[in-house]
């Protein structure tokens, strides 16, 4: 790798309309990009928790939706209905439900687990037959693409994109290092 | 943008810089079929040069180009990817990902298009994970050279994408 590298930058800023986990004025940031049916991002979302759970509120952890829709043919709608739970301000629940089921991410599926966290029927129309939020995920997904990211997951800390492996111990390396 | 050019100076000095005339090929897209640089003359074009057909890094790079087509789309631009792979190992691999853009097969001489652009890789037997942004009138807009293990994204291509829009009558 060249000593003249410099990783991509987060072009969209973190705002109300992000779905955050952790204290504004902590002093990292993570931001991550990932896809539900996605086995990497599944792999990767344990790790995240680990990391949060290390460093309470030293950490704010933003979640954003960059579904590879080719590939994973269940991933728009996975991130669609997570969105309609966010309405409900059950985003967290439904993000850690969907990642625990990822090989079960039919509409059949994603309607069942809307109903366990009681989300009204009208709000799952509204997301899997409308596709109300639709637009939503699509502008995450842009702001990803045009922020540098790669493959998913892509993590960036404090908006300065992560090239390294994404294990716990480098993650908290990083984040240690961006917090200096 | 800027920014993207000092990297790829640094990275490999022999890439081929914005404003060079973007050197003509011809190379096969499937087994009986082939494409030259000249049919895309009159709309910009993305070529992709990657190490190889498979490898996870590449995958992912050519899963994104395959996502974000309807954005290329926007742009009137054409992306090709371009590895050594031979053009049946490029139908197995396009059919496996559900590409949507052509592969194309800098097989036979081996690499001699990559050769040209300035981003083979002798002792390796691959090209480099190279990107240039070719304008409408076939001169070179914007390159960048990756670190081979790093896939480039996108931002850059559509950076330079956005560039040319905004700037459609510079020579």
């Amino acid at each position: 790798m060249s000593r003249s590298y410099f990783p991509p930058k987060l072009v969209l800023p973190v705002s109300e309309r992000d779905h955050i986990r952790g204290p504004a004025h902590a002093p990292v940031t993570l931001v991550e990009y990932a896809d539900y049916e996605c086995p990497y991002c599944g792999m990767a979302n344990p790790i995240v928790e680990q990391v949060q759970q290390a460093l309470g509120d030293g950490l704010r952890f933003v979640f954003r939706n960059f579904p590879l829709t080719e590939m994973h043919p269940h991933a728009e709608h996975a991130a669609e209905i997570a969105e309609a739970a966010a309405t409900q301000r059950k985003f967290w629940e439904m993000h850690d439900t969907l990642y625990a089921h990822q090989d079960a991410l039919e509409d059949l599926h994603l309607a069942e687990y809307a109903t366990l966290l009681r989300i009204p029927t009208s709000e799952v129309k509204r997301a899997l037959a409308q596709h109300a939020y639709r637009e939503r995920v699509h502008e995450d997904f842009l702001s990803g693409v045009r922020s540098g990211v790669n493959g998913t997951p892509t993590f960036f800390i404090n908006g300065m994109r992560h090239d390294g492996s994404y294990d716990y111990d480098t993650l908290i390396a990083a984040i240690a290092s961006a917090a200096r | 943008m800027s920014q993207g050019s000092n990297e790829q100076r640094s990275a490999n000095r022999t890439a081929l810089e914005p404003g060079t005339a973007a050197p003509d090929f011809q190379l096969h897209s499937t087994p009986d079929q082939s494409v030259s640089l000249n049919d895309f003359r009159g709309a910009p074009v993305v070529l992709a040069f990657y190490p190889a057909d498979w490898s996870p890094v590449c995958g992912d790079q050519m899963a994104l180009y395959n996502e974000i087509l309807s954005e290329f789309r926007r742009f009137e631009a054409q992306v090709v990817g371009i590895s050594v792979d031979g053009s049946w190992c490029h139908a197995a691999f396009a059919k496996d990902r559900k590409l949507h853009f052509p592969l194309l097969a800098d097989f036979e001489p081996k690499g001699a298009v990559a050769r040209t652009y300035g981003v083979y890789r002798d002792k390796d037997g691959i090209c480099e994970r190279a990107l240039f942004v070719i304008d409408p009138k076939g001169v070179i807009a914007w390159s960048f050279v990756s670190p081979l293990g790093v896939n480039p994204g996108a931002d850059g291509i559509l950076a330079a994408l956005e560039d040319l829009k905004s700037q459609p009558e510079k020579k």
